[in-house]
């Protein structure tokens, strides 16, 4: 009956969505935001630790949510560790247009490997109401870095 | 020895019923659709859609303002929507039925001409913590208003039943202005016992709304017999259009209440200084009405009670008792509410998938439900359900081989996410 809905639910989302990874409060964090989707209670807190250029050493998030937004934030954290700040913004950017689109054309360079291990994510595209599980991550990484704290993917 | 026997309601014709709802035949992703979100707004039947496109083609203008055919027709049409309103509800007069745009307009309307207009500081509004936002929300401005209005909550016991002790222990300080409840939770599906709260809340001085959105769908609403002060619905969960709700007030309210809205047609006298209200209903409907949509909700109107809200009851019990059978049958389902008198909202999570997995998951299988928190949000709170319940509510037009479908669907879902 749900075969077809293997393409959004691959076995990697379902993975992270169970057991997430990085789900833990990160102690002497140098920037946090919490991300927040009011219309269906999903709600994530992120954590990010600098290293000594600026660069993103460590990142960690706790949260609630469905399997989408939960492998999500536990696959962000997981590509996010060791990139420049400006790296990680440049990903999120074209995360958004990856779940919208179902493609990413520009996703090369530094950061295509990366992009790569986020493809199985991809298959929200098709399914309009589900995107903002997918990018409540990346927009509550955003919020952090800009240190505005709050994120909403409404 | 005296034996009454109570007539049986007439059977309903679900199959024939079905007919009358041209969008029920179609088909999700291949597959039949199952609708089973008819408490987040119901689909219309052709009686409905035909009675409106019939006034937009035929009998069309602006009502109480033309002296010329089209505007006279347009008047009689729209205030026998009112009229017809008034028989719904069995009011006594409809000149007690106001307009809206919906229920939540409704319940503002009220909130600012009963709570500022009529209350008094020290005074306090009592809800539930099983309301729908919109009978929250409203109150909750009304509090933070500086009129010193305070605003109390009754509980909600563990089987999500409305705690009438609780309800008591608050009235009992007589503080209580006016008590601001649903007839039938959008969630657990419970059903209040109206009557009952009424009778406390005038004992102790207070006034009575009911949120009649789900429940006025469902059976039989007799606001004199219930002896409530204010009680409201809305068109499109009872078949109608959006966009026209509908606030039944006892006349004598209506005549103390300052207006809601101002402009047009609400109005006896302007000068540039000031104006002189008309009175209600017109007092509370300021501007052009929703002309159309009062057709519609006519239409809607009549066609539930030509089917019978009698068997529309009969229909959904019978409904009630098959959903309760065949969910408790599926492995990880846990219900929210188990309320003794209860309607067709089945509001549930499955152990190992979130709502808005588990709703995408039965959307590849035809069934619409809704997932979230079903605005009422305090209530998910309340039972630890931060992140949401599917919802399952049910229509006339709701069969039972719909609900196997569901139970079914579950089943494979929780094999999916196993």
């Amino acid at each position: 009956m749900f075969d077809d809905l293997r393409d959004l639910y691959q076995e990697v989302i379902l993975d992270h969505g169970r057991k997430p990874r990085n789900f833990r409060r990160l102690e002497d964090a140098d920037r946090s935001a919490r991300g927040d989707n009011p219309m269906c209670g999903d709600r994530m807190e992120l954590w990010l630790k600098l290293g000594p250029e600026g660069e993103i050493a460590d990142a960690a998030f706790l949260g609630r949510g469905c399997a989408i937004s939960m492998a999500s934030a536990s696959l962000m954290t997981e590509t996010v560790k060791g990139k420049t700040q400006a790296q990680a913004k440049e990903m999120g950017e074209k995360f958004r247009i990856l779940a919208m689109t179902g493609t990413c054309p520009e996703c090369n360079g530094a950061i295509a490997e990366d992009m790569e291990r986020l493809a199985p994510l991809s298959g929200v595209h098709e399914f309009p109401s589900r995107v903002k599980c997918a990018t409540l991550a990346w927009h509550t990484l955003k919020a952090a870095l800009e240190g505005t704290k709050e994120a909403t993917s409404e | 020895m005296n034996v009454t026997l109570k007539p049986a309601p007439a059977s309903l014709d679900v199959a024939r019923i079905r007919r009358d709802f041209p969008i029920l035949s179609q088909t999700v992703r291949g597959r039949p659709l199952v609708f089973l979100d008819s408490g987040a707004s119901a689909q219309k039947p052709r009686a409905v859609i035909e009675a409106m496109v019939r006034c937009m083609e035929t009998a069309y203008a602006n009502v109480h303002r033309g002296a010329y055919h089209l505007s006279e027709v347009a008047t009689e049409s729209y205030e026998a929507a009112r009229a017809a309103a008034a028989r719904f509800l069995n009011a006594a007069d409809p000149r007690e039925i106001v307009f809206t745009r919906n229920s939540t307009e409704a319940i503002n309307l009220v909130a600012h001409s009963w709570g500022r207009g009529v209350m008094k500081p020290g005074q306090a509004v009592l809800v539930s913590e099983m309301e729908h936002h919109a009978n929250l929300v409203p109150w909750q401005m009304l509090r933070d208003d500086g009129r010193g209005i305070e605003l109390r909550v009754c509980r909600v016991n563990d089987e999500g039943e409305l705690d009438l002790e609780d309800l008591a222990v608050k009235l009992a300080d007589g503080k209580v202005g006016l008590v601001a409840v649903t007839h039938m939770s959008n969630v657990l599906g419970t059903v209040t016992p109206v009557e009952r709260i009424v009778a406390l809340a005038h004992a102790h001085g207070a006034k009575v709304l009911l949120d009649g959105s789900q429940a006025a769908v469902h059976r039989r609403v007799d606001v004199q017999a219930i002896g409530c002060d204010f009680y409201c619905f809305t068109g499109h969960k009872l078949y109608g259009p959006t966009g026209i709700g509908v606030l039944w007030a006892r006349l004598e309210h209506l005549e103390r209440m300052p207006p809601f809205l101002g402009g047009g047609d609400m109005i006896a006298s302007v000068t540039l200084e000031r104006s002189e209200w008309a009175p209600p209903p017109a007092k509370f409907e300021a501007g052009t009405p929703p002309i159309v949509e009062a057709v519609g909700l006519h239409a809607a109107i009549d066609y539930v009670t030509a089917v019978g809200m009698p068997a529309i009851e009969a229909h959904e019990r019978a409904l009630v008792d098959h959903a309760m059978r065949r969910l408790s049958e599926v492995e990880g389902l846990t219900l929210l509410g188990r309320a003794q008198d209860r309607g067709g909202v089945f509001s549930f999570t499955l152990d190992n998938a979130h709502p808005h997995d588990l709703s995408t998951l039965l959307d590849r299988a035809g069934i619409a439900v809704r997932a979230g928190r079903h605005c009422a949000e305090p209530l998910h709170t309340r039972f630890g359900l931060e992140g949401g319940t599917c919802r399952a509510s049910f229509g006339l037009y709701t069969t039972c081989e719909e609900i196997d479908v569901l139970a079914e669907a579950l089943v494979k879902a929780r094999e999916f996410f196993a």
